[in-house]
């Protein structure tokens, strides 16, 4: 019985260990201590994820109330296949980076600081985990909040001063995001009288279209898409993830624009079901259109930055588009396909920037331009394989989780019939070819002084760094478990019957 | 049943020159170890393709699931006589070719040889690969592998005019595989459900003449490996390479793998029938034929002899691909002719290139003046290999211009026969030119009399291939019965 009932904590249980973790780190205050802590901590969020997502696939949705307050009046934690899959993904990429932080941030970040970044890192863990599982909008603004805030608090713990700027930047802009986001959440409360998602989606087709309705519409979407940096509300981006700690850097590329997208995914199709619902705005158009932008913009302007973490940035805003476009397909098969997109670009991308922070912590230096890539190949031949790989999951060759992706979102671009959007996806396709064929030719060009021997980054970084380089390959070869997963997600997303 | 089948036996013809880099690799320290592996592993392979010969040759087609990347979505190897001829050509001339590529590695003192040996069998087990891929996606797979595998190679010299080679290389070939052919294949796979190569095609009744016109451009100009034009310019750019690397792969693998590409999206993805019925191919008959003629003039300008060559290799390729949009079988039959014929004339061609740049450091065509005297085996060679090429007995390449004419006469296409003649001729003017000179012409430096040839690993492959040429005049029964054993009639 016992334990019965400790598996039935479990969605509870993850959200709440980071939240305790976090003080813990700052009592605590032994560098290599609180490192400890804080991967065991990611470790076992991992764990339980990996535990519910199994619950989910076999029984169906769990829903899980608050204190015993039964939803809707009570805060509602709701996992569907969306929810298992963000989080055990989430949690993936937190324990790999973590893996490879200890090296890296010892050498980014002042000695006495150290347990302030591991503590911050776990609450925006916190946050990003509590977004994905609450069913209550009023709740997932609030964990928003935890999330954004100490991901500013992250970044500004950049070496460089400009990080400083980067995160007053993200930080306007981002609260800027909640704020709409909360607007949003008011107005349908007022329209509704609930703040459950579920509650909210069965009254919202009797107000759907009063202005009301469409301004929270409205006010949720752009501030989802700010949060999620879609083009053209990304300035905060680029400068954030250039100048936070490298390892900052990995886990945010991969996590917060996510989660953001997720946000996205949960306003538009669980509380909205853009699907079905009859609504005057022509928002798909919209958001496909700005997708469609970003797409060839940001990796065009990619292909131009002389610095690689900019140069990565640039090029994640394109990889957004893909994503957004994906999922503003409103079909099970592009819905599927953008979320295949949120993993497999975030473990690519993690990948990289964990490459770059070992490149940092090799060469030292606040920032890394693409010169200072020549002649990597001969003194870190490792790392530059493993760049290699990520370069080839961005341009989304077979044999990556790039293609599987990319595959099923031409897939379901033909199945809607969008042409044009096609060609978009190819144009953009290969500017990513251009934009990572730069970082290679420079890798495996002769460096300035040859005499130069190997020197690999220690052996936490690489782990770290080859276990992405994994996941990135095994995804690409074993693209079916993926590939039912997000399906069965979409399907439950668009209210279809969702085959077991 | 014994454990050695051939499914076995594919799996091997990868995985021999899998194991074999990563030894060559491991060998770096030890030269004659390396080139020992590289030999080694070539024969294995070798070997290991003759024995699915003959299992092919009874009517087997042996079949085997690597992997399943999405539903539906599977690697996949089958291996049918067309792909049996491109990985028997492959394998075997990657012998001769190692041979070759240790005398001249060894004698122009070239640097980073293990690399180059270790992505010399990576291509080779890629080809492998794209010769018995089972469904278009396996093929693609391979495709790219191959891409990324000689990209190196083409780069081997490091310096800025082999990067800005290699760019031209690796931007040609990755924009029209990711721009053209994947969308192509992706579109295969939204009309049939399948990307399978199925006997007859997958995509009759499934897609309007008009449309299946686009779509066969879009393949044909996608696989950039056949160097149509205007997507040819990546093969005169990776001239910059060693000239072993053009020999094997910019005339043997990288640019078959092309044209095997068109010939198997012909055959087993639109169906010979269904391209004649919509005329789909009618188009790309004309593209085939303007670069062929094109390639052939532009070739009469190169003094470069490697340049010169790598614009009759364009040409020659327009040929292969002639003979499948003929969309007869009497054309795919000359055109896979043609892959055999072409392949040991041009390697014959590039490997006397480099014997003469390895023993008198000469590149340009106007240099070799009366050069014959002093390379008697290599000149003799280059004669052969050239009147092969242009299609004139005793060498093999008349068989493939018999077949490729009678296959236009066949589809009644009296301009593509006016067209083969005219660019035989060329042929003549740009390639005899040059044994012509190096025999007839008196020598226009003092050089000291007396024969100077390059060194024997060097002289003996080429030696060998150009017999082969001759060889496949008298005897090309053995071909000719593979052939049969894909031709439906």
């Amino acid at each position: 019985m016992s334990e019965l009932n400790f598996m039935m904590q479990l969605p509870a249980l993850q959200v709440v260990l980071p939240l305790v973790a976090a003080p813990l780190c700052v009592l605590l205050r032994q560098p290599n201590l609180v490192w400890a802590l804080a991967l065991a901590v990611a470790t076992s969020c991992l764990g339980i994820s990996l535990c519910l997502a199994q619950q989910v696939w076999q029984t169906g949705v769990i829903s899980y109330a608050i204190g015993g307050w039964q939803p809707p009046f009570g805060i509602e934690y709701r996992l569907d296949e969306l929810s298992v899959f963000m989080l055990a993904f989430i949690c993936l990429i937190a324990t790999l980076t973590l893996l490879g932080a200890r090296q890296s941030i010892e050498k980014e970040i002042p000695g006495d600081r150290i347990h302030l970044f591991y503590a911050t890192l776990l609450l925006s863990l916190t946050g990003l985990l509590g977004i994905i599982s609450t069913g209550d909008a009023f709740n997932l603004f609030v964990f928003l909040e935890i999330a954004s805030l100490s991901t500013y608090a992250l970044v500004a713990m950049g070496r460089d001063r400009r990080a400083l700027l980067a995160a007053f930047r993200y930080l306007i802009l981002g609260t800027i995001g909640g704020t709409f986001i909360l607007i949003g959440v008011g107005l349908l409360y007022m329209m509704t009288g609930t703040l459950n998602m579920q509650d909210m989606a069965a009254r919202l087709p009797e107000v759907i279209n009063t202005t009301t309705a469409l301004a929270a519409l409205a006010f949720m979407v752009i501030g989802a898409c700010l949060k999620l940096a879609l083009l053209p509300m990304h300035l905060w981006l680029p400068n954030a993830y250039t100048y936070a700690p490298s390892v900052a850097s990995a886990f945010l590329a991969a996590t917060s624009t996510k989660v953001a997208a997720y946000v996205l995914i949960r306003f538009l199709y669980s509380v909205y079901n853009l699907r079905w619902a009859n609504i005057d705005i022509p928002l798909n158009e919209v958001l496909a259109l700005l997708a469609a932008s970003a797409m060839l913009f940001a990796s065009y302007v990619a292909t131009r930055q002389i610095e690689l973490k900019r140069l990565l940035a640039w090029s994640s805003l394109g990889q957004i588009g893909y994503i957004v476009l994906g999922l503003s397909l409103a079909t099970t098969a592009g819905l599927a396909a953008g979320t295949l997109h949120l993993m497999n670009h975030a473990i690519i991308k993690a990948g990289l920037f964990m490459a770059v922070a070992a490149v940092i912590f090799q060469q030292g230096g606040s920032t890394l331009m693409l010169a200072d890539l020549k002649g990597l190949s001969q003194r870190m031949p490792w790392t530059t394989a493993a760049i290699v790989a990520g370069g080839l999951g961005l341009i989304g060759v077979p044999m990556t989780a790039g293609f599987i992706s990319k595959w099923a979102l031409l897939q379901a671009l033909m199945e809607s019939h969008a042409w044009g959007y096609i060609i978009v996806l190819l144009i953009s396709s290969l500017l990513a070819v251009v934009y990572v064929w730069r970082i290679i030719e420079t890798a495996y060009s002769r460096g300035p002084d040859t005499r130069i021997g190997r020197s690999e980054a220690p052996l936490g970084l690489q782990l770290s760094i080859w276990a992405f380089v994994a996941m990135n390959l095994y995804l690409g070869l074993q693209g079916s478990p993926g590939m039912s997963l997000v399906t069965r997600a979409a399907e439950r997303l668009l209210g279809m019957e969702v085959s077991l | 049943m014994s454990l050695y089948d051939p499914t076995l036996a594919m799996l091997l013809a990868i995985g021999i020159p899998a194991i074999g880099s990563l030894l060559i690799a491991l060998a770096y320290r030890w030269p004659n170890l390396r080139e020992a592996i590289t030999l080694l592993t070539a024969t294995a392979l070798f070997l290991n393709v003759l024995s699915l010969l003959q299992p092919v040759l009874d009517g087997a087609r042996p079949e085997i699931v690597l992997l399943s990347l999405l539903p539906g979505l599977e690697l996949m190897l089958s291996l049918e006589p067309l792909g049996m001829l491109f990985a028997l050509l492959a394998s075997g001339l990657w012998i001769v070719n190692s041979i070759y590529s240790i005398g001249y590695m060894r004698g122009n003192n070239e640097q980073h040889q293990t690399g180059f040996y270790v992505c010399f069998a990576i291509a080779l087990g890629a080809t492998q690969m794209l010769a018995m891929a089972g469904n278009l996606i396996t093929l693609l797979l391979a495709y790219e592998v191959l891409t990324f595998a000689t990209y190196p190679l083409v780069t081997h010299k490091r310096t800025d005019v082999a990067r800005a080679g290699g760019r031209t290389y690796l931007g040609i070939l990755l924009f029209t595989s990711i721009a053209l052919l994947l969308p192509a294949i992706v579109a295969v796979w939204y009309l049939a459900g399948t990307t399978d190569f199925i006997e007859g095609g997958v995509l009759q009744g499934k897609l309007t003449p008009t449309a299946a016109t686009v779509l066969f451009a879009i393949f044909l100009f996608g696989t950039g490996k056949a160097a149509l034009m205007p997507f040819h310019r990546w093969l005169p750019a990776a001239m910059v390479a060693p000239t072993p690397v053009s020999a094997l792969l910019h005339a043997v693998a990288v640019v078959k793998a092309g044209v095997f590409t068109v010939t198997k999206v012909a055959v087993y993805t639109f169906g010979l029938d269904f391209l004649s019925m919509t005329g789909a191919a009618a188009p790309m008959l004309w593209v085939a034929v303007f670069t062929l003629l094109t390639a052939s003039l532009i070739a009469l300008t190169k003094d470069n002899l490697k340049a010169r060559l790598a614009y009759s290799t364009v040409s020659q390729l327009s040929y292969i691909v002639l003979g499948a949009t003929l969309a007869t079988s009497m054309g795919v039959m000359g055109g896979a002719f043609h892959m055999v014929a072409h392949a040991l004339g041009k390697i014959t061609l590039f490997f006397c290139a480099g014997a003469i740049y390895t023993a008198l450091h000469k590149t340009e065509v106007s240099q070799l003046d009366g050069m014959g005297r002093v390379m008697p085996f290599t000149f003799g060679a280059f004669l052969i290999a050239s009147l092969s090429i242009i299609g004139l007995p005793p060498t093999g390449g008349t068989w493939s211009k018999w077949l490729l004419m009678s296959g236009a006469a066949d589809a009644g296409e009296m301009i593509v026969l006016a067209a083969l003649a005219i660019s035989s001729l060329l042929n003549i003017v740009y390639l005899l030119e040059i044994p012509l000179r190096a025999f007839l012409k008196p020598t226009s430096q003092p050089v000291a009399t007396g024969i100077n040839e390059a060194p024997l690993l060097c002289v003996a492959p080429l030696c060998l291939t150009a017999l082969s040429c001759i060889l496949l005049f008298f005897y090309p029964q053995p071909l000719l019965t593979l052939l049969n054993a894909w031709s439906p009639s």
